[in-house]
């Protein structure tokens, strides 16, 4: 039996070694998620993101706790950064969420972004997919620690928290650009400490500057202790509301689209890169083109329209 | 060609509440370039198990001082047989007394690594018995 039929009937193990097989890049993935496809499409995918430090895990433990007394089946996707000098990760974003370990509905992943940037890794959409696959009525994915223009979350999740501490800079860090364009929720978790309410306050400021029409989401902030669950239930609720908003509004087929597009511009463009470029690194193709660009022979502007033009000019 | 990176699970069953030595040897695995899984202190045998398994690690090196090795060891091995996982690798690390040291190989611990192992001999180690599946 494949993978995918595994899976299907709710082999755990199966579903892990997919991934892994997804995170490797194995070619073998390819047909089992082809034959899961067509069982996606139905988990609501919730992504959290946020400065190093700022809570996640341990809300993310809190919402999948609250979303498990609501009797639904969560999936969750930790991404932690790969060491560009080692290629090695720790992934310790499971230490806040062990409760959850034996929990038959739950299943946790974590990913290393391995050399991806944007705060999530290559493979997050596809991992997403087979959560959906399982089942997962709700997926969170919890992305690196980000700090300005890692916002790839945001075409990939229905709702979008960005999790925000107090006593992380001026406000001017907030108008730059970035995470405070992405949020559809906006948490300043840690609010035991001083300085919260002037953090809730600034935010608010900056997002009321945002020019929304009235029939617009207005994203909320929200104030949070994650690690003794307060505030917990008021953030699922006005996640739950953003996802009716959606739905309600007709957003939803806006996003879908968007999505759609990107997913499929993505894979050609990899696809398209490897068949053109894998044979040329087997066949010493690249290394006679380097050769030529480090003696200056031939331009680099020159050397791809050469090889486009070989690779897709029919023969005569 | 895609290659398998090899994934370990680093983990503390049990009472103890001393984590710096399996934080040195996580990060020598990370500096070694595999991916670590840790999952920190007072965990359950089931809970490292049901973990290994949904990070599909290829072995799970568990460090326990509280002495509470003879019994929290072998129920990890078990575990993992009973849920047909047993190709993943189980090793343990800490104040361990030698002459516990066959009956843990015998339940199934792979190796068993007492104070004074330096963290390259673990790293070479893990590079010679552990095949990525």
């Amino acid at each position: 039996m494949g993978l995918a039929e595994r899976i299907l009937q709710g082999d755990v193990r199966a579903a892990s070694r997919l991934m892994r097989d997804i995170d490797d890049g194995f070619s073998s993935a390819i047909p089992e998620l082809k034959a899961l496809y067509p069982h996606t499409g139905n988990g609501y995918v919730i992504g959290i993101t946020g400065p190093p430090g700022a809570g996640k895990s341990t809300l993310v433990d809190q919402v999948t706790a609250a979303y498990r007394q609501r009797g639904k089946r969560v999936g969750v996707v930790a991404i932690d950064p790969t060491s560009p000098f080692t290629g090695g990760a720790i992934l310790g974003d499971r230490i806040r969420m062990n409760r959850h370990a034996d929990d038959e509905g739950v299943f946790i992943r974590s990913l290393a972004t391995r050399g991806h940037l944007g705060g999530l890794s290559r493979s997050t959409l596809d991992v997403v997919n087979v959560m959906d696959a399982m089942a997962m009525d709700v997926i969170i994915v919890e992305t690196v620690g980000v700090g300005q223009d890692e916002v790839d979350i945001v075409q990939m999740a229905h709702t979008t928290v960005v999790v925000m501490v107090p006593g992380l800079g001026d406000d001017i860090q907030a108008i730059k650009a970035g995470i405070l364009e992405i949020g559809d929720v906006f948490v300043v978790n840690k609010a035991d400490r001083a300085e919260a309410d002037r953090t809730v306050r600034e935010l608010a400021v900056m997002l009321e500057m945002n020019r929304l029409a009235d029939e617009d989401w207005h994203p909320k902030v929200m104030k949070t202790e994650a690690s003794r669950g307060v505030g917990i239930e008021e953030l699922v609720g006005e996640m739950e509301s953003h996802r009716e908003f959606l739905y309600a509004s007709g957003r939803i087929k806006h996003f879908l689209e968007e999505k759609q597009a990107r997913i499929f511009v993505e894979l050609l463009r990899e696809r398209l890169f490897q068949e053109v470029f894998r044979p040329i690194t087997v066949n010493g193709r690249f290394r006679e083109i380097v050769d030529g660009l480090v003696t200056r022979s031939v331009d680099p502007y020159s050397a791809v329209e050469a090889l486009l033009a070989e690779r897709f000019t029919p023969k005569r | 060609m895609a290659e398998r990176k090899l994934r370990v699970l680093v983990g503390k069953p049990g009472l103890d509440g001393h984590d710096r030595g399996a934080k040195v040897v996580a990060r020598a695995f990370r500096d070694a370039g595999f991916e670590v899984i840790y999952t920190g202190l007072h965990q359950t045998p089931e809970q490292i198990v049901s973990a290994a398994i949904q990070e599909d690690v290829d072995c799970v090196g568990l460090s326990i001082l509280s002495g509470a090795h003879n019994t929290l060891l072998p129920r990890v091995c078990q575990l993992f047989r009973e849920k047909k996982a047993d190709d993943i690798i189980v090793f343990g690390g800490g104040v361990i007394p030698p002459d516990d040291i066959p009956g843990l190989k015998a339940a199934g611990v792979k190796e068993v690594f007492t104070p004074g192992t330096s963290t390259e001999d673990i790293v070479a180690w893990v590079r010679q018995n552990v095949a990525t599946h």
